[in-house]
């Protein structure tokens, strides 16, 4: 258990290095892909709520501290994303192909949404017409196009496991 | 049968756990947040030498050389994906670009024609100062506006006119020497007819010998002397001014001592009555920014 929780922050440590310095630079269309939130997303959804949050609070302090932002700001928004996920998962999205994709349109629409109050509320810059309107589509497109790799792969790394949370079957006595 | 009319329960022992597991994974995530607003928190009010600060610090250190290694790791992709952006670009990057090196040519093109003209107005200036200048004239300053429409019309159309105190006939210099005379006058320009226009005719002298004649327009841009007489002397390389002459009370319309031509060709035959020569005017007309138009000054009672 311990080795599939290293594994996954591995995973998630790998996916913020790269979201830092490789994908925070790819521009398409005005958009940027984010890696590290589609990572969160699938690990979340193999995982359940609380390994999404902790590798979302993980994820998020791995970035803060490598663009030196402010500490805590997307640990918090990450967490939240994925708990939401991992719920999601657990419940509705379980065993259905296209629960990732779903996760990943609203969690990458919800995140922008928060993450845009959230620097409001900071009283940093909080241009809501680039990020809601400029860039939020073609990052959702992006995040699409990595959806299917990244899970592939967090799957490949994290396999399924019998979870504990799963409902007991039920049995028939005769 | 059996099984369906047996009640299917969950067994006992799981309503405790589920209820633990709710528990545990609020408690987590409930903490994970405040956490995490702790962390802004405290972010947010300690200094920049603060402990989360330095463990920022730090934590960044730490982390650079893994983002390093990524980078490298990328860059040859980075490079493709840039070199195939750049050739979907060219086309754009292309048309842009040339726009800019049109824009680039117009500005030094401008920068260039300034240059001229600065030089130009400079001899002006310098012709205006100096002793040659006429002193029964008043100058006016004025940039040529319009050119000669083509072969057959030698005529300029200069920024100045009535306002500026010119009339017909006024003769238009240049600090190399003399332009023409103005042919027609409105409001605010003027028309000039150059020396190499047919129409015009200007008594010459020749300063080295007294030699006199009339200029007049020749072929190719040059200009021919007649009515000079065999029995004067007109050396090649002398130079022709006006006469400035006056009779009673006619005067010619140019004043005296403005340079006109340097003197190419002399000839003579026994048929003719007058030696041929030609002449190359000081001024070059297919240059000409701005000139000088002499106004003359109100002879005192």
């Amino acid at each position: 258990m311990i080795v599939d929780r290293l594994k996954a922050a591995g995973f998630v440590f790998v996916a913020a290095i790269l979201q830092v310095s490789v994908f925070s630079g790819v521009r398409v269309l005005h958009g940027i892909p984010d890696l590290l939130l589609v990572a969160i997303i699938c690990v979340a959804l193999l995982r359940g709520p609380v390994v999404g949050a902790v590798i979302g609070f993980w994820g998020g302090l791995l970035v803060d501290t490598a663009n030196l932002g402010t500490l805590g700001v997307t640990s918090l928004l990450l967490t939240v994303a994925g708990y939401w996920i991992g719920r999601y998962g657990e419940t509705t999205g379980r065993d259905r192909s296209h629960a990732p994709f779903v996760s990943v349109v609203v969690i990458t629409f919800l995140y922008a949404v928060g993450s845009l109050a959230f620097h409001y509320v900071l009283g940093d810059p909080a241009p809501a017409r680039e990020v809601l309107w400029s860039t939020l589509f073609q990052g959702i497109a992006l995040n699409l196009i990595l959806t299917w790799p990244v899970y592939a792969l967090a799957r490949i790394v994290l396999p399924q496991e019998g979870r504990r949370d799963r409902p007991e079957r039920l049995h028939a006595i005769g | 049968m059996a099984a369906i009319g047996s009640t299917a329960q969950r067994s006992s022992s799981t309503h405790p756990t589920r209820g633990n597991a709710v528990f545990r994974r609020r408690l987590v995530v409930g903490l994970l947040c405040v956490l995490s607003l702790g962390l802004v928190t405290v972010y947010f009010r300690e200094s920049d030498s603060g402990f989360l600060h330095s463990v920022q610090s730090t934590g960044a250190s730490v982390l650079r050389p893994f983002e390093v290694a990524a980078d490298r790791i990328a860059s040859p992709f980075e490079d493709a994906s840039s070199w195939f952006g750049g050739i979907l670009h060219a086309k754009s990057d292309n048309k842009k670009l040339r726009k800019e090196v049109d824009r680039l040519r117009e500005q030094a093109i401008l920068n260039q024609s300034a240059l001229r003209e600065n030089a130009q107005l400079k001899q002006l200036l310098d012709y205006l100062e100096s002793p040659r200048f006429p002193k029964d004239y008043r100058p006016v300053t004025t940039r040529v506006i319009a050119r000669p429409p083509g072969q057959f019309v030698q005529q300029i159309v200069v920024s100045a006119g009535k306002n500026n105190g010119i009339s017909k006939h006024d003769a238009v210099v240049t600090a190399e020497g003399l332009v023409g005379e103005v042919t027609k006058v409105a409001n605010n320009v003027a028309q000039v007819t150059l020396l190499t226009d047919d129409s015009s005719a200007v008594s010459a002298l020749d300063i080295a010998t007294n030699a006199s004649g009339i200029s007049q327009s020749g072929i190719s841009g040059q200009l021919t002397v007649d009515r000079v007489t065999k029995d004067q002397v007109v050396n090649r390389g002398d130079v022709l001014v006006t006469a400035g002459w006056r009779s009673g009370d006619l005067s010619s319309l140019y004043p005296r001592g403005i340079p006109i031509c340097q003197v190419t060709q002399v000839g003579q035959s026994d048929t003719d009555l007058y030696k041929q020569i030609q002449c190359d005017p000081f001024v070059n007309f297919s240059t000409l920014d701005a000139a000088i138009v002499l106004v003359r000054k109100p002879i005192a009672p």
